[in-house]
């Protein structure tokens, strides 16, 4: 395997062939945001947090899937950049309904993280209010697509880790929405194997577990599968 | 407060509770002893801490706390602005309308009727005598007036509120670091 | 040692065009029956024709199905095919004039010029526009069809074939004028035994109908072109993506590969040579985004078309991840005829860096709505006013948008610039597939601008937030702005997000959906201004609501 240099943000890393912007610079201590992006599943580069400037390149790329080349320079902190991805957080909190303060994920929530990294204390753009649901079908979850952003972490991790495929995407534009089973409620879902991984990777309080209060959605401490498995039994399911 | 002989007049600090749940009046007062600091420094001339009833000219520093959901808040906030250099959304329903918006989606006829007509059984019917209508949406302060100073937070921690009104009596620019939305 | 393996080379050779045994006819009557005519009954008009013909006893009169004669604003269309001229508006309860001019025609009769719409036009992908029977191999073949397939097949090597379209020039249609001869190489050289070629017919802009146009009346020469390019990059397999909204396209298409499957220049041993290549059609379901070529490929792999972070480009990792060609319906177009006349004689047309011949659909307030082909360079005001006839009712010229919803308007001031790729990009607008939408003085630029940003923003696929938020935002404010309640401030906040969505978006969508506001805001800034200050549409088009004080 072959290993490149390339520098970010003028420091000297190295790499090997294959890996994205965002791995390396993980390696090396430098953070790069982004919302869409979990190890452990594909990229996408949809969220665009993560864009970064190349030297000789026009166009911005996104570092979560932008492999790394021999002598690549890349720019991953500027003003400019900071300035888009403040934009682009402001867009995600203006574009569905997030009222933090009321919010099961109130403090645990990356979506709160990223705004206060970015320094955004108030919204300028504006506010598109739309009318959201909330699918509580589930025995154990519900989802508030007032607080999707439309990651598709819950997506990817459905297909890709637990094999059940449950989750998918239906519309477009702004009326994209994440769906179970082509559309049926959650709680009927014949494919979904109540792992509760979507739970685990949503970034905020879209994907919930019931019976947590509000800023009670903590996902940090919260032990895997074989938990999901107890609560289960406990509630004769 | 009386002014000591020949110092420069204390800056004149006043708070305004629109369409908010008081709360960050609340954490305000959980600055607890460092309230007698700051106001060894300024006066608090307005607001539901005091005891006066008009909103008086020449403010220095205003803080708003809620959103701007009836016609009365808009009059308020209008007038706020015109007799204060330093306005300050205070938390986050001044900030981004926060859980007063989250009626914004659903419209206020809906909203009045399912609170006073769809649930009520005894003579059901929207107040309209005394109290002021509402705005078609509840909206954060600075879609109506300039702010100076954002402060988000619900409510925004005590130590945050202090080292805000710290740099502005100090003349500083307040530092956002460490806000951010919810808590 | 050629780079293409032997076996391709012609095993035997036959002639496929056979001697006409009839007499040819003395006069022919083309009808046209592409979309635009046929929706206006043209064909009654050719069943017409025919009885009226017959039983006036003109036995040597030709009554012809052809494709569209261009002039789409004067259709139904019935052109005399000797003497050049042209009915329009036909009916089919008056088609006694055409008869007559039929039952005139002389042996002796040269075709007369038909005015600018047709003499300053310079025909390459449309070269057989009204003049072959979409419908028949035969009438293609006749007209010089496979001709170049022929000649690929069977003297040059595929190196020699990209050499040639390299030489020529010719660049992509579809919008951003990549290079052909480049992608081509590209798509040869790249790794993998199992190579596709595409053709993308997913036109979606407003007021864009070329792509339909060649695909319903000349289908033939969009397959020749692909078969062509899947010799050149060895590719064995082809789709062509069209959208379900082109009925008449998808069935002329349909015909035509049954037919040139049948006659051997579709399938194995095309053209009597052990080249293989078939074709497939797959229908788009109305996502303008799937015109982006990735999100095109994911449609043809039958997932959810959007499209995704480039690199790897199509041509290294396309279709089920194999090397892709994806060309626009127009670029295939010109191949055969770039192959057949030469690429220096191609090359030869155009200036600087955009060669050969452009298509265009003339559309909005201009006299002769409809389709024409020119030459690179020609300038904007010959196309609009010579050949276009001007603006309807002699109204003064306001704009012309180019480029689809990434494109831009382009004022009267600029009127005389050459049209190119890189023209247009200075101009702040874009090739884009070729609509070309004109704009008099009932035209609102603002008004303009909100409906572009209303159509990417329906169009956007929800993938990446900037154009999945960011157009809605555009439009909203813009919203603001037609009626009278916006400010200055969001004047500016709208230049700023149009720079965000413009600089983060994902594919090409998202990324030029804020060039209508660019332009407009460039040219036409006054406009806005009127409507935030004054609260008055200058072209009186924008309802504007009188500023209502909230104050009870």
């Amino acid at each position: 395997m072959s290993v490149y240099t390339l520098t970010i943000d003028g420091k000297d890393v190295a790499g090997s062939d294959g890996q994205t912007i965002m791995e390396v610079a993980e390696e090396n201590g430098i953070d790069i945001p982004g919302l869409c992006h979990l190890e452990g599943i594909h990229d996408r580069g949809a969220c665009r947090l993560c864009v970064v400037e190349i030297a000789g390149s026009p166009k911005l790329a996104a570092a979560c899937v932008t492999q790394i080349a021999e002598g690549m320079e890349v720019t991953a902190h500027s003003d400019a950049l900071l300035e888009y991805r403040r934009t682009i957080t402001e867009m995600l909190f203006m574009e569905r309904n997030h009222v933090c303060a009321v919010c099961v994920a109130n403090n645990h929530c990356e979506l709160q993280d990223t705004a206060e990294d970015m320094g955004l204390t108030h919204f300028d753009l504006p506010r598109i209010s739309p009318k959201a649901d909330i699918d509580a079908s589930h025995p154990l979850f519900a989802i508030d697509h007032n607080r999707c952003i439309l990651c598709l972490r819950c997506v990817r991790v459905c297909d890709e880790i637990e094999g059940a495929h449950t989750w998918d995407v239906m519309h477009r534009g702004l009326d994209t929405r994440v769906q179970t089973d082509m559309g049926i409620p959650w709680g009927e879902s014949p494919t979904c194997t109540s792992c509760g991984k979507c739970v685990q990777v949503c970034p905020t309080g879209a994907l919930f577990e019931k019976g947590r209060a509000v800023a009670r959605g903590s996902k940090r401490r919260r032990p895997f599968l074989p938990w999901m498995k107890v609560v289960a039994e406990e509630r004769g399911l | 407060m009386s002014m000591p002989d020949g110092a420069a007049p204390r800056p004149r600090v006043a708070t305004v509770w629109l369409d908010g749940c008081s709360g960050c009046h609340m954490s305000l007062i959980d600055l607890d002893e460092r309230l007698l600091e700051i106001f060894e420094r300024a006066d608090l001339v307005y607001g539901p801490l005091v005891d006066v009833k008009e909103f008086p000219e020449d403010v220095d520093v205003c803080l708003v706390e809620g959103a701007v959901s009836s016609e009365e808040d808009l009059h308020r906030i209008r007038m706020v602005r015109e007799r204060t250099k330093m306005l300050v959304a205070f938390g986050d329903c001044a900030v981004t309308s926060n859980v007063p918006g989250m009626r914004n989606p659903i419209g206020v006829q809906p909203l009045m009727d399912r609170a006073y007509i769809e649930n009520v059984t005894l003579a059901p019917q929207v107040p309209t005598r005394g109290i002021p209508p509402l705005l078609p949406t509840s909206q954060p302060v600075h879609k109506f007036v300039d702010v100076d100073v954002f402060l988000p937070g619900c409510p925004p921690h005590a130590d945050l509120i202090y080292t805000m009104l710290d740099d502005l009596l100090s003349g500083r620019v307040p530092d956002a670091a460490g806000a951010r939305f919810g808590r | 040692m050629s780079d293409m393996p032997a076996a391709a080379r012609p095993v035997r050779r036959r002639v496929i065009t056979e001697e006409i045994a009839e007499e040819p006819p003395r006069a022919t009557a083309y009808v046209c029956e592409a979309a635009s005519c046929l929706s206006l009954q043209s064909h009654d008009i050719t069943v017409r024709l025919g009885e009226v013909v017959a039983d006036a006893g003109l036995g040597d009169v030709e009554i012809k199905r052809v494709g569209c004669l261009g002039l789409c604003a004067a259709g139904p269309l019935v052109e005399i095919a000797e003497t050049g001229r042209l009915f329009e508006k036909v009916t089919p309860d008056a088609v006694g004039p055409v008869v007559a001019a039929l039952a005139d025609v002389k042996q002796t009769d040269v075709r007369a010029p038909q005015g600018p719409f047709f003499e300053k036009q310079l025909r390459v992908a449309t070269e057989n526009f009204g003049r072959v029977d979409p419908e028949s191999l035969d009438d293609y073949v006749e007209r010089g069809g496979f001709e170049a397939l022929r000649r690929v097949l069977s003297d040059m090597t595929s190196t020699e074939v990209r050499e040639e379209v390299t030489r020529s020039g010719l660049r992509g249609r579809g919008g951003a004028g990549f290079p052909t001869g480049l992608k081509w190489t590209t798509v040869a050289k790249a790794q993998g035994t199992q190579k596709y070629v595409i053709c993308n017919a997913d036109e979606g802009d407003p007021g864009a109908f070329m792509d339909r146009s060649v695909l319903e009346s000349d289908p033939y020469r969009v397959l020749e072109g692909m078969t062509i390019a899947a010799f050149a990059v060895h590719a064995t397999e082809g789709y062509i993506y069209c959208r379900a909204e082109y009925p008449l396209a998808v069935a002329r298409l349909r015909s035509a590969i049954r037919q040139a499957q049948r006659a051997g220049y579709l399938g194995s041993g095309i053209m009597d040579t052990s080249f293989a290549f078939d074709v497939q059609i797959r229908l788009g379901a109305g996502a303008f985004v799937c015109g982006e070529e990735t999100a095109l490929i994911a449609s043809i792999e039958g997932r959810r078309g959007t499209p995704r972070p480039r690199p790897p480009y199509p041509a290294v990792s396309g279709l089920f991840e194999c090397p892709t060609l994806i060309n626009n319906v127009e670029t295939f177009a010109s191949v055969p005829t770039i192959l057949r006349k030469g690429p220096d004689w191609y090359a030869a047309i155009g200036v600087g860096k955009s060669k050969g011949t452009k298509v265009f659909a003339l559309a909005g307030r201009v006299v002769n709505t409809g389709l024409v082909e020119v030459p690179m360079g020609m300038t904007l005001r010959e196309i609009i006013f010579d050949i276009g006839g001007g603006i309807i009712d002699g109204r003064p010229f306001k704009a012309v948008q180019t480029g689809g919803p990434s494109g831009g308007c382009i004022p009267a001031d600029h009127l005389d610039t050459p049209v190119t790729y890189e023209s247009l990009v200075e101009l702040g607008s874009f090739m884009g597939s070729g609509g070309m939408i004109v704009m008099d003085d009932t035209s609102c630029m603002v008004d303009v601008a909100k409906y572009f940003m209303d159509f990417c923003r329906d169009e956007s696929c929800g993938k990446c937030t900037p154009c999945r938020v960011g157009t809605t935002q555009m439009w909203m404010l813009l919203d603001r702005i037609t009626t009278g309640r916006a400010t200055g401030g969001d004047l500016a906040q709208l230049e700023h997000l149009a720079a965000i969505v413009q600089r983060t978006s994902l594919c090409g969508l998202g990324q030029g959906a804020p060039n209508p506001v660019f332009s407009t805001l460039r040219y036409f800034r006054d406009e806005y201004l009127a409507h935030i200050e004054e609260r008055r549409c200058p072209a009186g088009v924008c309802t504007i609501e009188q500023p209502a004080e909230v104050m009870a």
